[in-house]
Formats: C-alpha cells, structure tokens, sequence
C-alpha cells in the first residue's frame, strides 16, 4: 500500500485540510447537546422564553458555520480523491508501459484493464469517504466520550468498553471482507475477459454457432461472481444490525447508571438527556462509519490489486546511447543465444551464432513454431537472452537504453495492429516529427501509398481500431511503411508481407534495396522467394539452427531450406523465371 | 443535446427487471416498517424512562427497569429485521446487476457485426463492468436507504404528532426546504454523472487499444506518447469526475444544516411549549424524545438525499448499459426455416453490397458454383474477397441481389443452419484464453480427446501441442498468448478439422505456415474439401492452382473466372499475377 500512499502526497495539502474541516464541523455538532443541556436546565427550569431564542439561535449559527466547514471539506475531499486517482492511473499506465514482455505475458490483459478502471473506481470513492469521515467518525465517538465523561465521570467506563466492542466488531468483519473482495475482483477479470473475447472473436463464435454456448458460459462466471459478491454482502449487512444492538445495550447500560445516579441527587434530568444524545450521536456516527468500513474494505483490496502490478520490478530501461559504428564491425552479432520463455518447458530458439554487417540482408526462414520470431524479438530485446550473447553495434543489447536502442529499430511484427485514428497519427507512431513527405516516401517504399492516395482525405483517413476498415494487405503495409518513416538502421519484418500478393512482395523487396539509408535488414519469412536475394540464409528447426548461408550453398547443403524451397516451386517452375 | 435528467424510460425499465422479485421486494419492505418502527419507539421508551428521574431520590425504578427491558426487546427485533431486509436488498440487486449483464451480454451474439466492426470494443467493456458495477452500488444503496429513509420519516412525524402536534408542525413546515434542496442538487447532477460514465468508457476504450498494443508500442518506445494521449483523457476524467462528486456530495451538508435549522426549531418551539404549558402540554422527557426524534427525522434526509444522488450516477450507468441492451439485433430468423446440410450448390445473382451506401463495393456480383466445386478467390489486396466471405457466412447481408444454398435463399434459412454448412478459417487467428483442447473443441464440444488429437494430427498441430508444457492441457493465454502466429493458424484450421462440415471457407487460412507443413495441410484439406464446395482465399498461387475455379476480383467485381490454364493462356490480369510470383527484380 506504501507504493499507492506516495501518489497522494501532491494532494497532502488536500488530505489534510480536508478532514480538518470535518473535525470542526464534527466539534460543533458535539455543541449541540451542550446547547440543549443548557436549554433544559436553565432555560425551562428558570422559565426564561428569551435565553431559550437566543440558544435555538446559536443552534442555527452553529449549522451554519458547520455547513461553511463542510462544503470546503467536501471539496478538498473530492479534490485529493479524484486527483490521487488520476494520478495513480497515469502512474500505473506509465508503469504498465516499463514491464517486460514476459511480466506482461504472465499478466494478461484482461485483469489490468479491470485494475484500470474497475479497481480505480473503487479506490476513489473509498478515499473520498475516507477523508470525509475517517477523521470526522472517531472524533465524533470519542469526543462524544470524552463530553459523556465531562457531564458524569462513571459513565466512562459505560462508553469506553461500548467503543471496545464495537471496535472489535468492526474490525472482524473487515477482517473477513477483504479477501472476498479481493475475489470479487479477480471474478470480474473473468467476466471482463469474456466480453473482450466474445466482442473480438464475434466472426468465429457465430461461423461455429457458439451464441448459446458463450451465454451459457457468460452466465456461469457471471453467477460465479454474483455468488461472491453476495458473500461478502451478507457479511457486511451484520454490520449494521450489531452496532445498533451494542449500542442499544449501552444506552440501556447508561440509563440504569443515570437513574441511581438521579436518585442520589448526584445527576440532573437535563444531563441524563446529554448523555442519552451523546450516545445517540455515537450510534448515527457509527452507522456512517461502518458504511465507510465498507467501502474501505473494498478499496483497499482494489488498491492492493493496484499495488501488486506497480510492485512489479520494471525492465530496467536506462543505459549508453547506441555508439557510432566503427568500419568493419558487424551490426549485429549474436553467440550462441538463446531463449527460454517463462513456464516453458524447453528453449523457443536455442544456441544461435550470427554476425551482420550493416546494410546486409538477412533471411530468417523455417516451420511453424521454429522459433523465428523469438529469435529477432532478442535482437530488439522484447525478451533478454536466457543464454549466450546478443550484440548490436558492438555491445550487448542488454547495455543499451531500452530507448535509444529500440529507436535505431523499424520493427514490422506479424499482426498488423493499427491504432483508431488517422493513417498520418499510425504513422507519427513511427517517428513523431515525421514530416507529411517523409510520411509519402515510407508508403511509396512499403507500396501503400497508391492505396493511402485513393482514401478520402489521403494522410488523415480515420482508421478505425485496429485498422478494421483497411483490408489485410493494406494494413501490413501501413506497418511496413511506419517502420520505415523512423528510416531505421536495423529493420525487421518479421513474416510481415504474408497477407501480400507476390507482386507487391517483389516490389516491396526491390524498394528495401533501394532505400538510401541502407539499412540491416532480417526479414523472417516462410517463402524463400523473399530471400533468395539476402547476404545470409538462417535456417531453423525446431529452435536450432540447422543451416547458414547463401540460397545456393544452402539448396546444396541444407536438406530443410531445399525441401522449403520445393515445397513452393515445382521442378518445372523453378526454369520459369530464375 | 447533452441529457439533463435521466431518460423517462430508464428508471421505468429498472423496476421493470426489479418485479421478478416482486414477492422479496415486498417482504424487504414489510421487515423494514417493522425496523424502523421498533427503533423508533426506543425513544419514546428512553424519553419515559428519563421523566420518571426527576430528582434525587423521586426516581421510579420499576418502571426504568419495566421501559429498559421494553427497549432490549425493541433493539433485538429492530436489529433482527434490519438485518433480514439488508440480506434480501443485497439478493435483490446482485440478481437484478446479474440479469442486466447477462441481457447486455447475449446482446453481443446478436448484434449485427457492423456494430461490433464499428464500435470501440473498450466502450461496451465499460458499459457491461464498469456501468453494470456502478449501478449496482447505487441500487443497493437505494434500495436499503431509500425505503427505510422514507418510513423513518413517516414514522418520526406520526410519533410527533402523537407527543406534541404543535411542536411536530415545526418540524412539518420545514420539511419541503430539505426536499427542496435535494432536489435542486440532484437535478443537476445527472448530466455531471452522465458525461464522467462517458470520460470513463473513452478512458477504457484507449486503455484496452494501448494494452491490447502494448508490445507494439513498446517496440518503437512509444509508450510515452501512449501515456501522453492517455492523460489527456486521464485529465478530462478527471475532471468530469470532480464536478459529480463535488456537486453531488453538496447535498449531504446542505440538508444537514437545513437540519440543523429543524433541530434548533424543535428546541425553541419544545421548550417554549413546555415552559408555557408547565410541563403539562409537554414534559422535559418529551422534549427529549421529541429532540432525538427531530435528529432521527432528520438523518433520513441526510440519506435520501445522498441517494438521490447516488441514484443519479446509477441511473446515468444504468442507461448506457440499457441503450446496448436495446441496441437493433440482426433481424431475428427464428421464422425461417432450417438449411439441412448441404450438397453444396452456391449461387450470387446480382449481388450489390458495401459497408457505407455512399461507397459501393460489390456491384451486380453474378456466380454460380456447383456443388464439390473448389473456388479460389484472387485478386489484389482490398478488392473485395473478404467482404465476399462476410457475405457468404451472412456476417453482412447483401444489400440487393440474393445468395442462394442449394437455391435456398440464405435470407429465408436461419443463420445458424447456414453457419453450420461452412467451415471458416480466417487469416486473423482467433483463440481465447483456456485450454488448447477447448480452443480446437470449440466447434464440436463434446469431441472426444481421440477426435481432438485425430484433428490436430490433420492439422499438423499435433506435435507442436505435444511439446507444450502440458500437451492438449496447457492454458493458452488470452489471444493465444505466446503461440507464435502461424501455431496459431493451426490451431484454427484443427478446429474446422474437427466440424468437417459440407462447405468450406478458407481466408488466408495458411499465411503464417511454413508452406512445407502448408503442402501437408493442403493434402489433408484436399481430402477434406473432396464433395465440399470450398472458397479459398489465398496469395499463393499454388494452392490457387488447384481449383476448379479461379475467380479473379478487381474492385469488387469479378473481371476473370475460369480454370488456372484457361487463365493463363487468356492472358489477362491472372496472368500478370501469376507471373509476378518468379518475377526476379
């Protein structure tokens, strides 16, 4: 929780004035019964009608100072809640933004959109009731003691094991709540994650005619969380009935003292009613704290579900800027690298040797699941190697600011993810200061910009999310070209130009070559017309590097590059053009 | 316009789900009358209990002890039935929340895919959490305070009445500023609630975009321009939720000192009345009870107001949640017949179709495939194959012309009967979190694990899932977690191994696939597709070649069909494309 308690002191001032105002708000209420007390004793007993107006006018002055105290409490109490929150929300986005991929795997994303904003929610409104009535509810019930204690000192013990009780009452029951909030909320990831799915997955669950069944689904795990959130209703609805009887008793308790109290002569009638209104006042306080409890409970396990994804060590991101290149080193060189995920039971790609020269091409070809990606992800250091060494301009990846390292990289990755917005603001992702020309010359390279021309509005065509109104090609194509406008000294298209025709392919391979800043190319790829042209050939299999080298020495030597290669040219076809 | 007050309707369709539970409802209420009632009379048991204390040894202690007892007995049963009708309020709104969702959630297999295409997903998230959450709080709370706030009014001015109907008229000519003031309050604050719902589903929708990307973003280390359009939105909720929760938490000090104004008027007036009366017309006791009475009468206030206003952002939640529910579904076919699976004859007669009306995509679209038939769609990116599939699968409906299935038209045959029919495999891969052998299950769920490994051994996946961490067992994560793209496009095509239903759909089913399993899967898919009408789309040529026909589409219309050799030898744009695959440049 200390890690959410730092974001609320920009708001000290707030947090601290806020209850402040309540406390003296709460300090005239305990007034109040004094000002009868008085009107009972000397105002009826003496029969004087002016001093009764004059105190229900100090009664009246009294509200209102209250009410000047509260409204500015009320204020500084939104004002901290509302702005801890919104800062605790950027702090958790930004934070977010630091974790690495494999945190961010283990994660999910369902849950941290809930944490987002479910579990944000909750947090605000328990710190706005917090800081209206945390300090306000124990000064109202002590002070309502201490009063008790002033008009007759016996009563203390009455009042003081009366706040016992009910401490302990209170505190079991938040006690026995919290976790089951806590559940409550990993139930609504689950109820969340299905209504994310189901709106992503629209197309295949009505091809399989899965409506029903996801409603069936939908409905279990909504049960499942109605049932928790029942639980811990029940739990909490004990609250309310256990204050009043406690209190119930005390005032029972209290009476019997008074009336022998009375009897001795030691008491007058006007303080038995003091007394009486000063438990009265502890019952109607308690009964707004234990809604406060409530609500407190809630928040702090939403918080604490907060607090467990900023307490994730974040990928260390700062390190030497990218150096310049002296002539003749390789761009990249990789020795024996490997890379085990988290969880898995073997490496995704293992003991892989590599050196490129800058402005080299390389291929990276192989079966399904071989272990492609997983190998350039380490060459952008989306995964740190679990072994050997990965190089980039002389030094271990690992050296670099994650920043300045990934800004000398276009990646194109395999999904083609488009943001909701202009096609100029996808490309800005690429390099924010990029100009509109520079925008043109990154599409005229990824052979998009005759399809971005035809679009009304050209550049600032609005894309929906994930660039749902473009088609396939278009959208890998836009990637391409927003790896481009960052004019990149290593790109890599990682199968990036799968949902291509081969013509645009083959354009978009002689454009590459042309680019004027000559960049180190990987290019991962099942077809080996991609590549044929590229200064090296990796060949992987099942994560292990089974062949190095150039198309021809390759189709000589490596048995899966040269069944790759028939499996997408016939013996015929292969005279047809090469 | 921005909505000032709730919609009418919405607070009418709230009780209208409420009335299932009519019978609790009813019961809750009774329970409260019989609480409020039982703390209301402790009072007057405390007040009867003070008078007989008048002074020094003049204290009558039979009856203290008579009044004490009066009021264990009160506080138990008051306690008891507080307790009951909290229960049965909590029962009441956690089913009533739960129904809604369920409703807004079978509302998303029903909606038409244009409103799934075009909506942020992020904003109907909100609306079925966040909303759903948010009107729970507040219904809950309203039930429990509003019907107990009210009776306790009632109760309190029948009690005065009873006492001292001179001091109660005090109270009674006070009452309307409180209402009053509520009013006001709550009155404005329904837009304040409404616009921080709407802040609240645009933070979500950029929030799950930014997530969802979150890898993407990071790889061009642009998370901090992400962060900084977030705070943009960040800042307007911020915003929008001060002003609500400010102007709605006015209500609570604004009564409370109109209160306060009672309470001083029942000290004047009560003393006054006993003073003049000589303790005849009133009693010191009286005045006490009267005074406590005056604090109960007023703390009601206090809570109806607060859930006015809290009722005001429920209702602001409610009716989001209520407008999806509400949301035009597809036209229901439950008139239509049922399509018997297919032999396969597909027919497109004058087919016109586009997403917007003012930009036609598909015109006059004329096809007729034959039954086994193996139909390739080429053609270059963005001519229309895939708006074609969404056709087919009656994802869109034609906009004129028809389809027909064994010259059934597909309007006139129930959806899922049609969907049944077709096999679909779409280049964007779609796998939920769960199990691998859910994910292939998902069409036939009551597959056995031999038909489950049987599929995937067709699909060439078998191996792959067999050295995952637990076989068909292991939990993919949400959107296939760390599968790489084209596992996952096996995954998909050994879901529609599994179904081997009489027509297939193919869109790019093989992209991510290493064109050596491709060649196997392709052998596997020739067996499957034998007697099945198939549509395939694809960019390589050689699974192209193999069709019976070849549609090639330009711009949304069909500008070539026939076999790949009759293509070729036209010499037309087929042709052009075909020979763009060994293009050495």
């Amino acid at each position: 929780m200390k890690k959410l308690l730092v974001y609320l002191r920009e708001y000290k001032k707030e947090s601290i004035l806020g209850p402040l105002f309540k406390l003296c708000e709460a300090l005239l209420e305990l007034l109040v019964p004094l000002v009868v007390a008085a009107i009972v004793d000397t105002g009826i007993e003496t029969g004087d009608p002016p001093y009764v107006v004059r105190m229900a006018l100090l009664l009246v002055a009294l509200g209102l100072v209250g009410l000047g105290f509260s409204v500015t409490a009320q204020y500084f109490a939104a004002r901290a809640a509302v702005g801890f929150v919104a800062r605790l929300r950027h702090a958790l986005m930004a934070h977010i933004g630091r974790l690495s991929y494999s945190e961010l795997d283990a994660l999910g994303q369902s849950t941290m959109i809930t944490r987002m904003t479910s579990d944000m929610n909750q947090v605000q409104t328990g710190l706005n009731l917090t800081l209206r009535l945390l300090l306000r509810s124990p000064f109202v019930v002590f002070g309502a003691m201490i009063m008790a204690y002033v008009v007759e000192p016996q009563t203390a013990l009455v009042f003081g094991l009366t706040i016992l009780v009910l401490s302990i009452v209170v505190f079991g029951i938040m006690l026995l709540c919290m976790p089951l909030y806590k559940r409550v909320q990993t139930r609504l990831d689950g109820v969340l994650r299905l209504v994310r799915e189901n709106l992503g997955g629209a197309r295949v669950i009505r091809a399989f005619n899965r409506e029903e069944a996801e409603r069936e689904g939908f409905a279990e795990k909504n049960d499942g969380l109605t049932v928790v959130q029942r639980r811990v209703g029940r739990l909490s609805a004990l609250l309310n009935p256990l204050t009043f009887v406690i209190i119930n008793a005390a005032i029972i308790w209290l009476m019997h003292i008074g009336a022998l109290q009375v009897e001795h002569g030691l008491l007058t009638q006007g303080a038995v009613i003091a007394l009486y209104n000063y438990m009265s006042q502890i019952l109607v306080e308690l009964i707004k704290l234990a809604d406060l409890i409530i609500t407190m409970t809630k928040s702090v396990a939403c918080g604490k579900r907060i607090a467990a994804v900023l307490e994730i060590e974040p990928e260390p991101t700062t390190g030497a800027d990218i150096p310049v290149l002296e002539p003749g080193e390789p761009a990249v060189r990789l020795s024996h690298a490997s890379l085990t995920y988290r969880g898995a039971a073997a490496p995704a790609v293992s003991d892989v040797s590599l050196t490129v020269m800058p402005g080299e091409t390389v291929g990276i070809i192989g079966g399904t699941g071989s272990g492609k990606s997983s190998l350039i992800s380490l060459i952008y250091r989306a995964y740190p190697a679990s072994e050997g060494v990965v190089e980039v301009y002389g030094q271990d990846v690992s050296t670099y600011a994650l920043d300045a390292l990934r800004r000398e990289i276009g990646l194109v990755p395999q999904k083609a993810q488009l943001f909701r917005g202009s096609i100029r603001d996808n490309l800005r992702v690429g390099n924010k200061d990029a100009t509109d020309e520079d925008m043109w010359q990154a599409l005229e390279s990824a052979c998009a910009a005759d399809f971005v021309r035809e679009k009304e509005g050209a550049l600032s065509y609005m894309l929906e999310s994930n660039g749902k109104n473009l088609s396939g090609g278009q959208r890998q194509r836009l990637t391409i070209a927003r790896a481009l406008v960052r004019r990149p000294r290593i790109l890599i298209l990682d199968d990036s130009a799968s949902a291509l025709d081969y013509a645009t392919d083959a354009a978009l391979r002689r454009h590459l070559r042309e680019l004027p800043y000559k960049p180190t190319v990987f290019i991962v790829t099942q077809r080996t017309s991609s590549i044929m042209q590229a200064d090296q050939i990796l060949v992987l299999d099942d994560g292990q590097v089974v062949g190095c080298g150039q198309h021809e020495a390759l189709l000589e030597s490596c048995p899966v590059y040269r069944e790759i290669y028939e499996s997408q040219y016939k013996k015929e076809e292969t005279n047809h053009g090469c | 316009m921005a909505a000032k007050k709730a919609p009418r309707g919405t607070l009418g369709k709230v009780l209208h789900r409420v009335k299932r539970y009519m019978p609790l409802l009813i019961l809750s209420l009774l329970l409260t009358a019989v609480s409020v009632f039982f703390s209301l009379y402790i009072p007057i048991l405390v007040g009867r209990a003070i008078d007989v204390m008048v002074d020094a040894g003049q204290v009558d202690f039979s009856v203290i002890r008579d009044m004490l007892m009066q009021v264990a007995v009160s506080a138990l049963l008051s306690a008891l039935a507080t307790w009951l009708y909290s229960m049965i309020n909590n029962r009441i709104t956690f089913l009533v929340v739960r129904d809604l969702r369920n409703e807004a959630f079978s509302r998303i297999g029903v909606l038409p895919l244009s409103y799934i295409d075009s909506h942020p997903h992020g904003d109907i998230v909100s609306r079925v959490i966040a909303d759903a959450d948010q009107f729970a709080d507040g219904l809950l709370l309203g039930f429990s305070r509003f019907f107990a706030g009210a009776l306790t009014i009632l109760g309190t001015l029948i009690f005065m009445l009873t006492i001292q109907p001179l001091v109660a008229l005090v109270v009674v000519l006070l009452t309307p500023l409180s209402l009053f003031m509520a009013r006001f309050i709550a009155s404005r604050t329904y837009a304040m609630f409404r616009a921080q719902s709407e802040a609240r589903a645009e933070q979500t929708s950029l929030v799950d975009e930014v997530i969802g990307a979150d890898k993407l973003l990071r790889a061009f280390g642009m998370a901090d321009e992400a962060l900084e359009a977030f705070d943009q939105t960040n800042e307007r909720l911020r915003k929008t939720s001060l002003r609500a929760i400010f102007f709605s938490s006015l209500t609570n000090p604004t009564t409370r000192f109109i209160n306060s104004v009672v309470y001083a008027g029942v000290a004047l007036a009560g003393a006054l009345v006993v003073i003049t009366g000589g303790g005849i017309a009133m009693t010191v006791g009286g005045l006490s009870s009267f005074l406590s009475y005056a604090n109960q009468y007023t703390k009601p206030f206090n809570e109806i107001s607060g859930v006015i206003s809290e009722l005001q952002n429920a209702l602001a939640c409610a009716a989001r949640l209520l407008a999806l529910i509400e949301e035009e579904t597809e036209p229901s076919d439950s008139a239509c017949t049922c399509l018997p699976p297919a032999r396969g004859d597909v027919t497109l007669s004058h087919v016109d179709f586009s997403y917007v009306p003012e930009k036609p995509l598909i015109r006059d679209l004329c096809l007729a495939v034959d039954a086994g038939k193996r139909i390739a769609i080429v053609g270059p990116t963005g001519c229309g194959k895939t708006t074609l599939i969404n056709l087919l699968m009656r994802f869109y409906d034609v906009r004129g012309g028809s389809i027909t299935v064994d010259g059934a038209d597909i309007r006139a045959v129930t959806r899922h009967s049609l969907r049944e029919n077709y096999g679909m495999v779409l280049q964007d891969t779609w796998l939920r979190y769960g199990t691998v052998r859910e994910n292939i299950a998902m069409g036939k769920p009551d597959a056995t694990i031999e038909e489950i490994e049987q599929a995937a051994r067709a699909a060439h996946a078998h191996s792959f899932i067999a050295r995952l961490p637990q076989g068909y067992d292991t939990v993919i994560g949400e959107d296939g977690g760390s599968l790489s793209q084209g596992q996952k496009q096996l995954l998909c095509i050994a879901r529609v191994m599994l179904c081997l239903p009489p027509m297939l759909i193919l869109d790019e089913a093989t992209s991510s696939i290493d064109t050596r399993t491709e060649l196997r899967i392709q052998k596997a898919f020739a067996l499957m597709m034998q007697g099945r009408t198939s549509f395939i789309v694809a960019h390589r040529l050689s699974t192209i070649r193999e069709a019976d026909v070849i549609l090639v589409m330009k711009d949304g219309n069909v500008i070539e069909q026939g076999s790949h050799e009759a293509l070729l030898s036209q010499g037309g744009f087929y042709e052009k494309l075909y020979n763009s695959q060994f293009a050495t440049v």
